[in-house]
């Protein structure tokens, strides 16, 4: 009895006082206080990091602002919450956050014990390795002796434990908690090795010292499919996030960009009229909570998917990374919307 | 005692109503007291499961028989990834508990030279003591430990260009290397000869007490105690064949391999949590002997006994009643001070507890750990200190 009274005491902290904490209609709680409340990385140049003067940008920071699209028509409404590795899932649990788009790694566990919903995969990613060029690495499985800079909570941790159990090899993890002090750490010559998800090394290399004295290794360790999340128990929200997420992949593949979503809509194919809402007694919006328009609102806001790829992280920006995995499915990537009917 | 019990029914029958019966009011007002929080202690029991309910999120502690599946850089007892949560706790505790009891230790020495060289009458020592704790006291402890980390990393060498140092001790950013002692066939007639010779020292100085108090002669302990305890060891050691080798750090690819090997992460805590709270200490040492009232020493002085053996015997034994209450605090601050490791990646109570709740999603079990071990922690220096102070106490007749 008093474990289960300590239990309970410590739960009213965690899970936040008020009967609303897991309430079940986000999308009616969102709508009430007018913006969309969104958990992203503390800084992650390409995905999540605020400018000089506070004003977010980033890929996953673009999920945000589409998803404040769809249900305002209006893409400012969203609160950022930066969250570390370690802060992101009690923050998504207590419904500090509506939303989590942060990077975060779909896996069984935090589908189902943690209690959230993933579905669809925004970025097809995997785990790398960055080195110092000095040292003369080519490979992976070079590195038995090293000591390797990991953030905690994550599951590049877990991985990193698993590849180098299986192959043999022996390391010395250097574990922090947030990603400017694994940043500082490495930088600082505190590890040999920088262990996170290959875009994140991309990324992170950027704002290294010199960024021309370290090297990504050719291994990919892990599959690491990266979408947003949200608490279970509310598909209504739950189907809004990741149609938020189809509308851009078919955006893209119907060649709907930020620039001739109006023409668009006069466009004689009768899959995009449905799709932009234009068509007579659609309900491709109002099923879903929203308008009708929903979709134009998203594309007008951010743009189609590979424009938001390319603005943030992809060749029109300074981490040059290629689409690979997440081109369209039509052109030699995995990345598919169901159909919009 | 027997005046409220005459009182209290004189008065309610003067007054002649029930409810301006004190204690009629006063079980009232504890009824309600009980009731608001017995409801307020359900309501929160309640909403909790029916919040963790909806969300679908796993509870109990059967977590911490699972495979941890992570590894942990700083070990004092073997940990593989293969290792349960459960043992990844001990070994973040084990981990707090090495930092807090050497910070302890090390704050607690530098605090009493501080302190008494504040009292110096040496005006640069007395100064200098000033500056060390205005500038410690002054700072948040997490400062001071990003100071001593950023210090360690920034200063000392890249690992593959070490500093040499004698006796194959290196120094570079990964932290000290040194040579660990791998004990040979019969090392542990050595241990047990040092024992012995501990115990042994405790009967000698017993019975310098007692021969004191017999025949006011005194008997030389501290050498016959040093003898002992250095020499008997000392003797069986050679006697045994010296069975003893060391692992010395060698240069590998990327670190030294081999040998021990202190991290910045460590160094950078203790260092920070000693010199921080040794600060606060120096001030509760100055205070203790300055509460001790000059004419004890001026007494002492009268009486013949020289300046050193009034401090030893008549100032510190009355100025330790006065320090010891205001120290307990601070080895408690310094312990719970100790959860800042978080900051630096040492891998601590919290560190890794906060690790396990991001893998396990058990945010509540993993903070109610917390709670508990840390208030344990503190309760049995608590207990320890309030031992302490009872036999330093006066003994009033």
């Amino acid at each position: 009895m008093a474990r289960r009274i300590l239990t309970a005491l410590f739960g009213a902290a965690v899970m936040g006082i008020g009967a609303h904490a897991a309430s079940a209609a986000t999308l009616d709680d969102v709508k009430a206080k007018g913006f969309v409340q969104c958990g992203v990385n503390t800084g992650l140049a390409g995905f999540a990091a605020p400018d000089a003067s506070g004003n977010w940008s980033g890929f996953d920071v673009d999920y945000c602002k589409a998803i404040a699209a769809a249900v305002f028509g209006d893409a400012t409404k969203v609160k950022y919450t930066p969250t570390s590795a370690k802060e992101r899932f009690p923050a998504l649990q207590s419904g500090e956050v509506d939303v989590l788009a942060r990077n975060t790694t779909w896996t069984i566990n935090r589908d189902t014990a943690l209690g959230f919903n993933f579905r669809p995969v925004n970025y097809y990613d995997g785990q790398g390795f960055m080195v110092r060029k000095g040292l003369n690495v080519k490979s992976a499985l070079e590195l038995s002796g090293a000591a390797v800079c990991v953030q905690t909570g994550t599951t590049t941790e877990l991985n990193l434990a698993d590849y180098f159990k299986t192959n043999n090899l022996q390391y010395n993890p250097v574990v922090f908690e947030k990603l400017e002090e694994v940043n500082a750490a490495y930088d600082a010559g505190r590890c040999d090795v920088y262990t996170t998800d290959q875009s994140g090394l991309y990324s992170l290399r950027l704002t290294l010292s010199k960024p021309d004295d370290h090297m990504i290794l050719p291994e990919i360790i892990s599959k690491e499919p990266l979408g947003p999340a949200v608490r279970q128990g509310d598909d209504q929200w739950y189907d809004i996030v990741s149609w938020v997420h189809y509308a851009l992949i078919q955006a893209e593949e119907f060649g709907v960009t930020q620039a001739n979503v109006e023409e668009m809509k006069k466009s004689p194919n009768p899959d995009v009229q449905r799709f932009l809402g234009v068509e007579a007694d659609s309900k491709i919006g109002t099923d879903l909570g929203l308008t009708n328009e929903w979709a134009v609102n998203i594309i007008k806001a951010v743009g189609n998917y590979g424009e938001v790829f390319d603005r943030n992280i992809g060749a029109g920006s300074p981490l040059k990374i290629e689409r690979g995995l997440n081109a369209l499915w039509n052109k030699g990537g995995i990345q598919y919307a169901p159909p919009v009917r | 005692m027997a005046i409220g019990v005459t009182n209290a029914p004189e008065r309610s029958k003067s007054s002649g109503s029930i409810i301006n019966d004190p204690q009629v009011r006063g079980i009232f007002y504890q009824a309600i007291t009980i009731i608001i929080l017995a409801v307020l202690i359900y309501w929160i029991v309640d909403n909790t499961t029916e919040n963790l309910r909806r969300a679908n999120i796993a509870s109990g502690y059967d977590f911490l028989r699972s495979r941890a599946g992570f590894d942990v850089g700083q070990s004092l007892i073997s940990f593989t990834s293969d290792s349960t949560y459960g043992r990844a706790l001990v070994v973040g505790f084990l981990n707090t508990l090495l930092v807090a009891i050497t910070g302890i230790i090390t704050a607690t020495v530098i605090g009493f030279i501080v302190g008494i060289g504040r009292l110096s009458h040496n005006w640069i020592i007395a100064k200098l003591s000033l500056a060390y704790v205005e500038v410690f006291r002054n700072i948040p402890p997490l400062l001071v430990i990003f100071f001593w980390y950023s210090g360690v990393l920034a200063i000392l060498p890249q690992a593959r260009d070490a500093l040499a140092l004698p006796l194959d001790i290196y120094v570079s950013n990964r932290g000290v290397a040194f040579p660990s002692p791998i004990p040979g066939e019969g090392a542990q007639y050595t241990l047990l000869a040092f024992l012995i010779a501990v115990a042994a020292s405790f009967f000698v100085a017993r019975y310098a007490r007692q021969k004191q108090m017999a025949t006011g002669q005194r008997f030389p302990v501290l050498w016959t105690v040093l003898g002992l305890i250095i020499g008997l060891p000392l003797v069986t050691f050679l006697v045994t064949g010296a069975p003893l080798t060391f692992d010395v750090p060698v240069a590998g690819k990327f670190n030294l391999t081999g040998g021990s090997v202190v991290g910045p992460e460590f160094m950078s805590l203790f260092l920070a949590l000693s010199f921080y709270t040794a600060a606060f200490i120096a001030e509760i040492v100055r205070a203790g002997i300055r509460g001790v009232s000059k004419g004890q020493t001026e007494a002492a002085h009268a009486l013949g006994i020289r300046p050193r053996l009034t401090t030893r015997l008549v100032i510190v034994p009355q100025a330790m009643r006065i320090i010891i209450p205001p120290l307990t605090s601070q080895y408690l601050n310094l312990t719970k001070n100790s959860s800042l490791a978080v900051a630096v990646g040492y891998a601590d109570l919290v560190a890794v507890g906060g690790t396990i709740l991001n893998q396990t999603g058990q945010s509540i079990e993993v903070v109610s750990i917390w709670l508990i071990v840390y208030l344990s922690l503190s309760l049995a220096t608590s207990l320890f200190m309030n031992w302490y102070n009872a036999r330093m106490a006066l003994v009033e007749r």
